[in-house]
């Protein structure tokens, strides 16, 4: 952590005598005062009103029976949580929910440090590679979803034709759920392995060079050296992805809008809030109540990380 | 690593089924569906439609492109999406400017508390705000408008972290200079903040567009006319006109406009951009 700049007075104080200028701060603490405002304020007015005025008005909503677009709304105060945990959506939406986030943390990150690992390899092309791989992560989830929708099209996709050819039938990836599950699985790992492979690679390139070379003059091979020496070396590096990939697939939106556009079997928790407000329903309110329980289960995991970083992750 | 014995055959195979056959087998995967993307755009209706899979375009043709412009208004999809894009970087790359020099270098009695309060909002995910947001906007009359598709994204959490923690490694020597010349902070942020930090401005500025071409969640909501629409959103308008099926090219041609120019974005300043995105890993 190089902090060299902070607030001038010490600066000034370091700089000598010749600087001794500090009482008199009247006038130009004023004047700071409002150039501070003046440069400040807009950007902090805008992320007042557009991200945490949301957040309140969430809450407020999610207290409404309320059809979007009608100008009455009836207070029901807990109804709409009521309703969505008691009912077979709520099983249904945290179930996907939780398959859907574990399996492409999981995926991406194992993904991603294999990949790390051949580019952290000492041959000639690994730069090229890890732009190419890292290229997915930067593109429009819209475009990408309908590639990859033709790719797995069950009467003209590649997929289908590969199968074909070792003489097997397509599955139905659209229209069975649990398949558009997986499919939307793949496309994201795919589509997001790059992130984990880069940062995994300046975690590699970041282990103390002469602790790995001790173990490998001990003898120990390269596969005994990344399961005892780097693993455990990388473990902030690990954390630090769980929870940034975890963060990143709760709010998934433009691969599942795209690629499954009623939700059949991928309705996660943000495409059901999404789905009850802006699909067919209209239920604000209940839509709301969705979002809080989403927000809440972020919150939980920034403030875990924040803990765990705070004491854990500390490299020297 | 080849440490030892640097030309024996061994370590050769070991170099190549190590080294080489990953790092080729990663790229094709990636690169494979988009090259797929651009022949498939090319190909003739009869040459997607078919059982019997052709990977190369027989004739080059741009019949794709020509229908995907009539059926939507896809150059108006792509301006606005080039509008919104410029519109929305340029801001906020200023407001980010602005709100990290003022951290850094201006005095202020509540500068942590608002730190703090930044760090926040950049945890917070915009898709839990998109219910409250459309409300605001729609009853401002920003629906179906570009600035209520721009607006709301303008306050910038991200880019303003980002330029704080550059802007606190910047040695105090060169204010201190400038500052004793006699230069106001107006001054002393163009002539020598913004000067010496070009290279991570380029970063925040480069993730901020990538960022407002692909969005697609608000623009999706707030635009239900194809005279405002930007183009991920206009894609989808597509995908519902020409279904599932016969239009594959067309889809393909529509997918190209909206990847393409990203691409070529990230090939020419990857260094910028993929160190932007990891930003944080590295100083934990």
């Amino acid at each position: 952590m190089t902090r060299q700049l902070t607030d001038r007075p010490s600066a000034v104080a370091e700089a000598g005598p010749a600087l001794r200028r500090r009482p008199k701060w009247s006038g130009r603490t004023r004047r700071d005062f409002f150039v501070f405002l003046a440069l400040a304020l807009p950007n902090l007015v805008l992320i007042g009103v557009f991200t945490y005025l949301p957040l309140i008005n969430n809450i407020y909503y999610s207290t409404l029976d309320w059809t979007l677009g009608s100008a009455s709304a009836t207070v029901v105060g807990l109804d709409n949580y009521v309703t969505f945990f008691t009912s077979s959506d709520a099983a249904k939406v945290l179930g996907t929910t939780a398959i859907f986030t574990l399996v492409t943390v999981g995926g991406s990150m194992v993904l991603g440090l294999l990949i790390a690992l051949a580019l952290n390899s000492k041959v000639r092309g690994t730069t090229f590679a890890r732009s190419a791989v890292f290229a997915p992560y930067v593109l429009s989830g819209v475009g990408v979803g309908l590639v990859w929708l033709f790719i797995f099209d069950p009467g003209y996709g590649v997929l289908a034709w590969v199968l074909r050819g070792l003489g097997q039938q397509s599955p139905q990836w659209i229209n069975d759920p649990q398949l558009s599950l997986v499919m939307v699985i793949i496309v994201y790992v795919w589509k997001n392995l790059g992130y984990c492979a880069v940062v995994y690679l300046a975690g590699l390139q970041s282990l103390p060079q002469d602790v790995m070379e001790a173990a490998s003059l001990d003898g120990a091979n390269g596969f005994r050296r990344f399961l005892s020496m780097s693993v455990p070396l990388l473990s902030p590096t690990t954390f630090f992805l769980l929870i940034t990939t975890m963060l990143s697939s709760l709010q998934a939106f433009d691969l599942i809008r795209i690629m499954t556009p009623l939700g059949n079997g991928t309705s996660t928790l943000i495409y059901e809030a999404y789905l009850q407000a802006f699909g067919a329903f209209n239920r604000a309110g209940y839509s709301a109540s969705i979002s809080v329980v989403l927000f809440a289960i972020l919150l939980i995991i920034t403030v875990l990380q924040l803990r765990f970083v705070e004491r854990k992750v500390h490299y020297s | 690593m080849s440490t030892h014995r640097p030309l024996s055959r061994a370590n050769i195979v070991q170099t190549i089924a190590g080294g080489y056959i990953p790092l080729i087998l990663a790229t094709l995967v990636v690169f494979l569906p988009l090259l797929w993307m651009i022949l498939s755009s090319f190909k003739q209706p009869g040459e997607i439609i078919t059982m019997d899979l052709k990977i190369v375009p027989e004739s080059l043709t741009l019949e794709n492109y020509n229908i995907a412009m009539t059926t939507v208004p896809f150059a108006q999809f792509f301006l606005n999406s080039t509008i919104v894009t410029l519109v929305g970087a340029t801001v906020k790359v200023l407001l980010a400017i602005l709100t990290a020099y003022a951290l850094v270098f201006v005095r202020f009695p509540f500068k942590n508390a608002i730190f703090v309060l930044i760090l926040v909002a950049l945890m917070v995910p915009p898709q839990v705000s998109i219910l409250p947001n459309y409300i605001l906007i729609a009853g401002l009359g920003g629906k179906n408008t570009l600035w209520g598709i721009i607006l709301p994204g303008l306050g910038t959490a991200f880019g303003t972290f980002l330029l704080r923690q550059h802007f606190m490694t910047l040695p105090a020597s060169i204010l201190e200079s400038a500052e004793i010349d006699g230069a106001g902070h107006w001054r002393r942020l163009w002539r020598i903040v913004v000067p010496v930090s070009v290279p991570s401005i380029a970063t925040v500025a480069l993730v901020t567009v990538v960022s407002e071409w692909n969005d697609y969640i608000w623009p999706l909501i707030i635009t239900d006319r194809p005279e405002t629409m930007t183009l991920p959103v206009g894609l989808t308008l597509l995908q519902n006109s020409e279904g599932n099926g016969s239009g594959w090219g067309i889809l393909m041609a529509g997918a190209v406009l909206v990847i393409v120019p990203i691409l070529v974005v990230f090939a020419a300043l990857q260094r910028y951009i993929v160190a932007g995105l990891t930003q944080g890993s590295v100083t934990g």
